[in-house]
């Protein structure tokens, strides 16, 4: 996985709560089996005005002046300003993958759904959640100043504004840990390989049961 | 010092380590797999030249992406063939790393979380996990069960383990008895809309109380399939006499002194009397109506005596403003009674409701009449090829048929549209399925999420009734 330290990266105010994951990408391009390729299709229903297939040149298709990140003052976002609730519904690890692939590094929200948060994290993707009022103040800062940034550490646990104001958030500890190195978790859970086979071998005994395929 | 809840005693049986960074190494019993969030997993074991652990912790079936209709061309029959590579993939992986699947021709073939219960391969007591959010279905059996994303999927394959925080506790608790014509998606709509879409969000719900003690565990099933859709990632009924009647003679299940052994540990799986939870939310089941959802959110319900909402009413701006996109997104107006919500199609099925006591309520409603003219469809979707047998064995397909609804095969359809079933633009559904977005079934479409009884009367009048009404 590729490790997240710092990163400094124009903002994208996206002003709306609970956008669930089938907006963040479409049920029709799930049907992928890869993990990459899923940027043009990211807010399909929101940026374009036809409707989306997969395979299509996208960049061919009608935009939605309205949308976001479809204003020239967007272009090349990295870090997305979002509502509560952000990644609701569907447990799809395609979100992410569609976020990462169009450009985005950092999410910051008042708060995530709990699948998506984690499923952030296992493609190098920050989520930060930061209180109410401070989002409020990003998204006022964000939208009065064109070519906005702001500066994120996972080091420090900081975001940074351009007028060098900064705000702490939380994360836990080994998820810190597993992004600020790039670790692959699943390399890390193996280190524990004999724990989990006595655990087995014990719940063998007790649990017999659940062993074992059906008739 | 408290009793533990029942969350607890499930997580303390599975945990293999608590790591100093408070994260924790929880053991997984079952792993199901389907085709959409399963190949990228498979394809990271191979390419870190990795196996599964424990080959018979698996089970897999493809249902998103399979037909309702021509089913005994089997493959042949998936015309968009991007589907078809999808549930050719899902073949290839289980037959390369010999993992059991119920494929497309397979009488045992159906959704993910219809089959796991009809074969016992979801079991009180197990940790439960699949790379699909409803997974918390399960939870009704008195399991950890809960939806997980692709890199966890092949976190589970490689490892039979999870990394996870442990959550908080959440009672969700309904008193006295359900009414008439008020079933378990009633409840847990009415849920939703009492605590929110991120009212669960960080907690694992409990579902106790009279009223849930008194469901069947199809009901049970509905409640904690759209626990999710309130945030929490799990939801979970007590184990009682119903939970171990369902369980006992499906093929995974376990017999002799195994049974015995089991039943033994299973009357422990309920939350301790003096345990304490971080959250207590309460409803009477006899306040509960028929619930229908009217906005692009399932927390937007109201019961079917009632209206849709005034967004000039609403004081938080953020709130009006979501009321307002939902109402331009579905083309109602402020105010308008709920059984003015004129409808195009019915779709009856999906892992909330396609179980057979879905069917039977649903059918129960039907017997004997005719679908509105106005629609344009109306389908049943059995939830798996031996609901499909049993639904037939009963003679309900008959009834469907005769009173003008489609007789389908097996699949998750038109929930998320991801097969050829889906709504046109602009179009109005009663569905008992668990998400009303925007687009969910289809480009444009417009979802009222019900329950089955409901959506039978729908089907009938051509819009919304207080099915009540029909059962007298």
């Amino acid at each position: 996985m590729r490790a997240f330290t710092q990163h400094q990266g124009l903002v994208a105010p996206m002003d709306r709560s609970n956008v669930d994951t089938d907006m963040i990408i479409p049920k029709q391009f799930l049907k992928s089996i890869k993990r990459t390729g899923f940027g043009p299709n990211l807010f399909d229903e929101l940026r374009y005005l036809d409707e989306g297939k997969p395979d299509q040149d996208s960049s061919q298709r009608p935009l939605n002046p309205d949308f976001v990140l479809n204003q020239p003052r967007y272009k090349g976002a990295s870090v997305l300003l979002a509502r509560s609730n952000f990644g609701c519904g569907s447990s799809r690890e395609h979100a992410p993958w569609a976020l990462d692939d169009y450009g985005f590094r950092v999410i910051i929200a008042p708060s995530f759904a709990d699948i998506f948060y984690n499923n952030c994290f296992k493609n190098g993707l920050l989520p930060i959640v930061l209180e109410e009022k401070i989002v409020d103040q990003l998204f006022q800062e964000a939208e009065a100043s064109e070519g906005y940034k702001l500066t994120v550490d996972l080091e420090a646990k900081t975001v940074v504004t351009p007028s060098g104001e900064s705000f702490g958030f939380d994360v836990d500890d080994f998820r810190r840990h597993c992004l600020l190195h790039g670790l692959d978790d699943i390399g890390v859970t193996l280190e524990d390989a004999e724990l989990i086979k006595s655990y087995e071998d014990q719940r063998r005994q007790t649990a017999p049961w659940l062993f074992g395929a059906g008739q | 010092m408290a009793g533990k809840t029942l969350y607890d005693k499930l997580w303390d049986d599975h945990l293999i380590k608590q790591r100093d960074d408070g994260s924790a190494l929880i053991y997984i019993d079952r792993h199901l797999l389907h085709e959409v969030t399963s190949p990228q997993a498979f394809e990271g074991l191979r390419l870190a030249n990795r196996k599964p652990w424990r080959i018979d912790a698996n089970l897999a079936t493809p249902d998103h992406n399979v037909p309702t209709t021509d089913r005994e061309k089997g493959i042949e029959g998936i015309v968009d063939p991007v589907s078809r590579i999808q549930v050719e993939t899902l073949g290839k992986n289980c037959d390369e790393f010999g993992i059991l699947e119920f494929k497309i021709m397979d009488q045992r073939q159906g959704i993910v979380h219809v089959i796991g219960p009809e074969q016992g391969a979801t079991l009180p007591g197990m940790t439960i996990v699949c790379g699909d959010s409803h997974t918390s279905t399960h939870g009704a059996f008195g399991c950890l069960a809960h939806g997980i994303g692709t890199s966890e999927v092949e976190h589970v394959l490689a490892t039979q383990c999870l990394v996870q925080q442990k959550m908080k506790n959440m009672l969700v608790k309904v008193n006295g008895q359900l009414g008439k014509g008020v079933t378990g998606k009633d409840v847990v709509l009415a849920i939703i809309g009492k605590i929110g879409t991120a009212g669960g969000t960080g907690y694992a719900i409990e579902f106790g109380g009279e009223a849930i003690q008194n469901l069947s565990m199809e009901g049970r099933m509905t409640i904690c399939n759209m626990a999710i859709e309130a945030g929490a990632r799990v939801g979970m009924v007590a184990v009682d006499g119903t939970t171990i009647e369902y369980v006992k003679g499906r093929p995974f299940s376990p017999t002799g002194d195994a049974w015995d052994a089991a039943v033994k540990y299973w009357r422990t799986l309920h939350s301790d009397l003096d345990a304490e939870f971080d959250k207590v939310v309460e409803l009477d089941g006899a306040d509960i109506m028929p619930q229908v959802s009217w906005g692009t959110s399932p927390e937007m319900v109201a019961d079917v005596t009632g209206n849709v909402p005034d967004p000039a009413k609403e004081e938080d701006p953020i709130k009006r403003e979501g009321i307002e996109r939902a109402l331009k997104y579905m083309g109602l107006q402020a105010n308008q009674a709920i059984t003015d919500i004129m409808l195009d199609r019915v779709f009856i099925g999906s892992c909330t409701n396609s179980r057979i006591e879905d069917l039977r309520e649903a059918a129960s409603v039907v017997k004997g009449r005719k679908v509105a003219k106005s629609l344009k469809q109306a389908m049943v979707v059995p939830g798996s090829g031996l609901v499909k047998a049993q639904a037939e064995a009963e003679g309900l397909d008959q009834i469907f048929m005769d009173a003008g609804l489609e007789w389908r095969d097996p699949g998750c359809s038109m929930c998320l549209a991801m097969n050829a079933d889906k709504l046109g633009q602009g179009e109005h559904c009663a569905s008992t399925s668990n998400r009303n977005f925007e687009g969910r079934q289809g480009f444009g479409g417009r979802t009222h999420l019900v329950s089955p009884a409901m959506a039978a009367a729908a089907a009938i009048a051509g819009h919304f009734v207080d099915v009540r009404e029909l059962l007298n």
